[in-house]
C-alpha cells in the first residue's frame, strides 16, 4: 500500500488501558486527498482511534503499532509532546464534536484562529495573522467575517461557532483533517451546511479528511472509503458504494438495516441487528427505480376529516406561551420569548402524531403543557377532556393518568438511587389509585415483560442497564397506568442506530397493542415519517405546516418544511448521488 | 470498553483522596475512642485535686502530668472529649434538621418561598456564630448548651444553601419532570428523588460544620462563655493554662493537641467524602 502518494500509514494500532484493549490491530493508509469514512458505534473506539493518531490519549492509556504522516519521520505513537506539537494544528488538525466547549470562551473568534497560524510561524506578524484570520473565516462563509472575527464564542450560534473551527482547522493548510462527529451536536439545516463546507474545503486543498460518525447517511455523503468499527476492530473496509450496496461483514449488514428506515421485515417493522440477516441492501438501480417512483405516485391531498362526531383526545386552540427573560439593563424592559404563539391542532384517538422542529421551535413547551407541566399564557389545551389551561394540580392528577411522557435521556429520566421496581410503579403511587405492593410488583412485571425485560430487573438500578434498556425501562413506566395517550419526547435520539430501531419497533407494537395515541417529538424527519401518520411543522414557536407524514414529506407547502426534508440525510439518495459521480 | 478505562483513571484519582478520607478516619476515631473510654475507664478522677502533685511533667503515673491543682491532665482530656463530640453532635444536629428542609422548600417552591427562606438565611449568615454565642450567653447565660444551640443555630445557612443548590438540580433533572409528570405528591419527591440524591452534599457539610463547632465551643470556652467549670472542656483547659506557660508549656500543648486532632480529622473526612460524592468523579457507583 506505501508509495509516494500515501499520506497517513497506520499499521497494527492498539491502544489499551493495560489490561483491557481498547482498539485492536487497526490497519489502513489514506492517499493525499483521500476522504474516510469512519463508522461505528458508541464504545466501539472510534473516537480513541482518532485521539491516538493526533497522539492526543489520555493519561493511563497506551498505544502500540505505527502511525506516521507523509513528511515526517516520527512514529505518532512514541513520538514525544514537542515533536507533535510542531505536527498537530499545522500538518495535521482535528474539529470536534461540541464547538462550545472546543473553543476558548474568553477569546475573540478571530484571534483564537490566529493563535495557530502565529503558533506555528506560518505568518510573519501579528497583524498578518489578523489579516488572514479574517480570510479564512470568509473562507468558511461566515457571514461578516470581520465582524466574526471581533466576536467570542457564546456569541456565535452552535453552526457559526462549527465554521470558527474548521477555519482554525484550516487556518495552517494541513494535509490531514480529522472531524470526531463534528455535526452531531448542530440542527439538521445546519447540519447540512456545515457538512457541505467541509466537504467544499477539503475538495479544494486536497486535504486528506478522516471523517469520524455513527450516521451512515453522512458518511456516504462525505467520504469516498469507509472503515467499519466494532468492538475496538476494523471489521470490514471498502469504497463506500460498496460498503453500502454489499456489505460483507454481519455486522455492516446490521448497521445499514437498522438505519434504514424504510425498509421493514415481513411484520412492518423495523430491521434490527438480529433480523438483519433478511436485509437485502437496495442496488442502486432499485434505489434508482424507488426515487424515480416516488416522483412519479402523486400523493393526493388528505381528505377532509368528515367523521365530525369523533371526539378528538388532544385539542388545542391558540396556545400561545411567553417567557419573560430577566432584564438585562435596569431601564430596557423585559424581553419576550414567544416559546409558542396560537397554535391549533387536533389529534384523533389512536392517531399518530409527529412534531418536528429544530431546537428552539418550541416543540418540547407544546409538550410540556400537554402534559401539565408549564402553564400556557393563553388559548386552551384539552386532552383525554381535562382542560390544562390553569388547572390547578389537584385537577391534573386525572388528566396525567390519561397522558404519559417518555423522555430523551436515558441516563437523565431514571433516578440513580431508586430500584427499577420503585422506578416503574412510581405512577401508581398518587391519590385515587388502591393497589397494594404485591399488586403493583406484579403489574411491573407485566410492564416489563412487555417492553422486553425480565422480572429479574426489578431489583436492578438504573447504571446497570444500556441506554436502550433504560429506555425500555421509561417506557414501561409511562404505560405502567395504561394512560391513552403517549408523548415521546426525542426518545431515541440519544441512542445508537441498532438501538434505535429496537426502541421504534418497540414504541410502534406498544401503540398497537395498547392502542395509544402517540404524540411524537423529534428532530429527526426519517424517524416522524416511519413512526406517524400525521405530523406538525414548528419553526421559532409557529406551526408552519401540518399534515398527512407523507404529502407533507413528498410535497411539502411551506418553504422551511421544504427546506427541513432536503437538510435531512436519507442514506439511499447520498449512495445514489455517491453512484452518480462516481 | 470505555468504562473499564474510565474506572481505572478513576481508581487512580480514588488512591489520593482515600488518604485523606483514611487519615481524616483515623483522627476522628481517636476522639471517639477518648469520648468512649472516659466513661469506662480515666487513670484518675478527672476532678480531684492532689495539691501536692502539681505542675508535673509527663510520667508514667501522669501520662500528660498534672496541672496547677495537681489534676491529671490526661483524664481531663479523655473527659474533654465528651462534650466537644456532645458540642458537635448537638450543633450540627440543629442545623441539620432546620437548614436542610428550609433548603429542600426553597429549592422545590421557588417564588416568594425561596426569597423569604435565603435572604432569612443570608441574614443568619452576616452574623458570626461566635457572635449569636456571645449574645446567648449574654441573654441565658454562658453555658454549654447555650453555646451548642448558638453553633447549632449559626450553621443553618450553610445547610440551607447546599440542600438548596442540590435539590434545584434534581429538580431540573427528567425524574423529576417524569415523576411530576404523573402527579407524584411534592412530599413524596421530596422523599424520594430529592433527599436520595442529596444526601451526600449533606454529609459532608455535616462533616465540616463538625469541625467549625468544635473550634467554636473551643473559642467560648476559652473565652468564659462555654462550657462552665468544674467540666472538662479542651478549650477550658486552655485557657486556664495560659497564665501558666513559662512554669508549664506542655499544659497549653495538650489541649491544643487535642482540639487540632478532632478539628483536622473532621476537615479531612469532610473532603475525603466530598472526593466520594463528587458526582463527576463517581457517576457508578452503585
Amino acid at each position: 500500500m506505501k508509495n509516494e502518494n500515501t499520506l497517513l500509514s497506520v499499521e497494527g494500532l492498539s491502544v489499551s488501558t493495560g489490561r483491557f484493549p481498547l482498539v485492536h490491530d487497526v490497519n489502513f493508509a489514506m492517499a493525499r486527498g483521500e476522504r474516510i469514512g469512519l463508522i461505528g458505534e458508541s464504545g466501539s473506539g472510534k473516537s480513541v482511534t482518532s485521539t491516538a493518531l493526533m497522539s492526543l490519549l489520555p493519561d493511563g492509556l497506551q498505544a502500540t503499532g505505527t502511525v506516521k504522516l507523509a513528511g515526517h519521520e516520527a512514529n505518532f505513537v512514541d513520538a514525544s509532546d514537542a515533536v507533535m506539537r510542531k505536527i498537530r494544528g499545522r500538518d495535521m488538525a482535528m474539529v470536534f464534536q461540541e464547538p462550545l466547549t472546543a473553543l476558548n470562551p474568553l477569546m475573540r473568534a478571530g484571534a483564537q484562529v490566529a493563535e495557530i497560524m502565529l503558533q506555528h510561524q506560518m505568518v510573519p506578524s501579528r497583524r498578518a495573522a489578523k489579516a488572514k484570520a479574517i480570510e479564512m473565516l470568509a473562507s468558511v462563509k461566515l457571514p461578516d467575517p470581520a465582524e466574526a472575527a471581533m466576536a467570542y464564542p457564546h456569541q456565535l450560534s452552535g453552526g457559526q461557532r462549527q465554521r470558527v473551527m474548521l477555519a482554525m482547522a484550516l487556518a495552517n493548510d494541513p494535509s490531514l483533517l480529522l472531524c470526531d462527529e463534528p455535526t452531531t451536536a448542530l440542527d439538521v439545516t445546519v447540519q447540512r451546511q456545515v457538512l457541505d463546507l467541509v466537504l467544499e474545503s477539503v475538495v479544494q486543498r486536497g486535504t486528506g479528511l478522516l471523517f469520524i460518525t455513527h450516521d451512515l447517511a453522512v458518511v456516504a455523503n462525505m467520504c469516498t472509503r469507509v472503515l467499519v468499527m466494532n468492538n475496538g476492530k476494523v471489521v470490514e473496509q471498502g469504497a463506500t458504494e460498496e460498503i453500502f450496496t454489499r456489505p460483507q461483514h454481519p455486522y455492516t449488514r446490521g448497521l445499514l438495516a437498522a438505519s434504514d428506515l424504510e425498509a421493514t421485515d415481513h411484520d412492518g417493522r423495523l430491521f434490527t441487528v438480529a433480523s438483519a440477516a433478511a436485509y437485502v441492501p437496495w442496488t442502486v438501480a432499485e434505489t434508482e427505480a424507488h426515487a424515480a417512483a416516488a416522483e412519479e405516485t402523486p400523493v393526493e391531498p388528505a381528505a377532509p376529516q368528515q367523521d365530525a362526531e369523533i371526539q378528538p383526545v388532544i385539542k388545542i386552540t391558540d396556545l400561545s406561551r411567553t417567557y419573560k427573560r430577566g432584564r438585562t439593563s435596569l431601564f430596557g424592559k423585559p424581553t419576550e420569548v414567544h416559546a409558542l404563539q396560537k397554535a391549533n391542532f387536533t389529534v384523533l384517538p389512536g392517531e399518530r402524531l409527529g412534531v418536528v422542529g429544530e431546537s428552539g421551535s418550541g416543540k418540547s413547551t407544546l409538550l410540556r403543557i400537554l402534559a401539565g407541566l408549564d402553564q400556557p399564557t393563553s388559548g386552551s389545551a384539552v386532552v383525554a377532556g381535562n382542560e390544562v389551561a390553569g388547572a390547578p394540580e389537584s385537577q391534573l392528577v386525572q388528566l396525567r393518568q390519561e397522558l404519559q411522557i417518555v423522555f430523551q435521556d436515558p441516563m437523565g429520566s431514571l433516578n440513580p438511587r431508586m430500584k427499577v421496581l420503585d422506578i416503574v410503579t412510581e405512577p401508581l403511587l398518587v391519590p385515587g389509585r388502591t393497589e397494594n405492593a404485591a399488586k403493583r410488583r406484579k403489574m411491573a412485571e407485566e410492564m416489563l415483560e412487555a417492553v422486553g425485560l425480565g422480572a429479574e430487573t426489578l431489583e436492578r438500578y438504573p447504571h446497570q442497564f444500556s441506554g436502550g434498556q433504560r429506555q425500555r425501562i421509561s417506557i414501561a413506566r409511562a404505560l405502567i397506568c395504561r394512560p391513552r395517550v403517549l408523548v415521546a419526547d426525542e426518545p431515541v435520539s440519544a441512542l445508537d442506530v441498532s438501538v434505535r430501531a429496537q426502541v421504534l419497533n418497540l414504541l410502534a407494537d406498544l401503540v398497537d397493542a395498547y392502542q395509544l395515541t402517540l404524540v411524537f417529538v423529534s428532530h429527526d424527519l426519517a424517524v416522524v415519517r416511519y413512526l406517524c401518520d400525521k405530523v406538525v411543522v414548528m419553526q421559532s414557536g409557529i406551526i408552519v405546516e401540518a399534515g398527512d407524514t407523507e404529502s407533507v414529506y413528498t410535497n411539502p407547502q411551506h418553504p422551511y418544511t421544504a427546506k427541513l426534508v432536503a437538510s435531512s440525510m436519507n442514506l439511499h439518495a447520498e449512495v445514489l448521488a455517491k453512484a452518480g459521480t462516481a | 470498553m470505555t468504562t473499564s478505562s474510565i474506572t481505572e483513571l478513576r481508581a487512580k484519582r480514588s488512591r489520593r483522596r482515600n488518604t485523606n478520607m483514611l487519615i481524616g478516619s483515623v483522627l476522628v476515631s481517636l476522639v471517639v475512642l477518648a469520648a468512649v473510654l472516659s466513661f469506662i475507664w480515666t487513670p484518675y478522677n478527672p476532678y480531684e485535686q492532689f495539691f501536692a502533685e502539681k505542675h508535673q511533667g509527663s510520667s508514667l503515673s501522669h501520662l500528660m502530668g498534672t496541672d496547677r491543682l495537681g489534676r491529671d491532665v490526661f483524664s481531663n482530656i479523655l473527659y474533654g472529649a465528651r462534650i466537644t463530640l456532645l458540642v458537635g453532635l448537638v450543633a450540627v444536629g440543629i442545623a441539620l434538621l432546620v437548614g436542610t428542609p428550609l433548603g429542600i422548600l426553597a429549592g422545590m417552591k421557588r417564588g416568594a418561598t425561596e426569597e423569604v427562606t435565603m435572604r432569612f438565611a443570608d441574614i443568619l449568615l452576616a452574623f458570626p456564630a461566635l457572635l449569636m454565642a456571645i449574645m446567648f450567653a449574654a441573654v441565658y447565660g454562658p453555658g454549654t448548651v447555650s453555646a451548642m444551640v448558638a453553633i447549632g443555630i449559626g450553621s443553618i445557612p450553610g445547610f440551607a444553601r447546599i440542600a438548596r443548590s442540590g435539590t434545584l438540580q434534581v429538580m431540573s433533572t427528567e425524574y423529576v419532570q417524569a415523576a411530576r409528570a404523573s402527579s407524584q405528591p411534592a412530599l413524596r419527591v421530596a422523599w424520594r428523588h430529592v433527599m436520595p440524591n442529596i444526601v451526600g452534599m449533606v454529609v459532608v457539610q455535616s462533616s465540616v460544620t463538625f469541625a467549625l463547632a468544635v473550634l467554636a465551643e473551643a473559642a467560648l470556652s476559652f473565652l468564659g462563655l462555654g462550657t462552665q467549670p468544674p467540666t472538662a472542656s479542651w478549650g477550658r483547659m486552655l485557657q486556664e493554662s495560659q497564665q501558666y506557660i513559662s512554669i508549664n508549656p506542655m499544659l497549653v500543648v495538650w489541649p491544643g493537641l487535642a482540639i487540632a486532632v478532632a478539628v483536622m480529622g473532621f476537615n479531612l473526612l469532610g473532603d475525603g467524602l466530598r472526593d466520594r460524592f463528587d458526582p463527576k468523579l463517581n457517576g457508578e457507583r452503585s
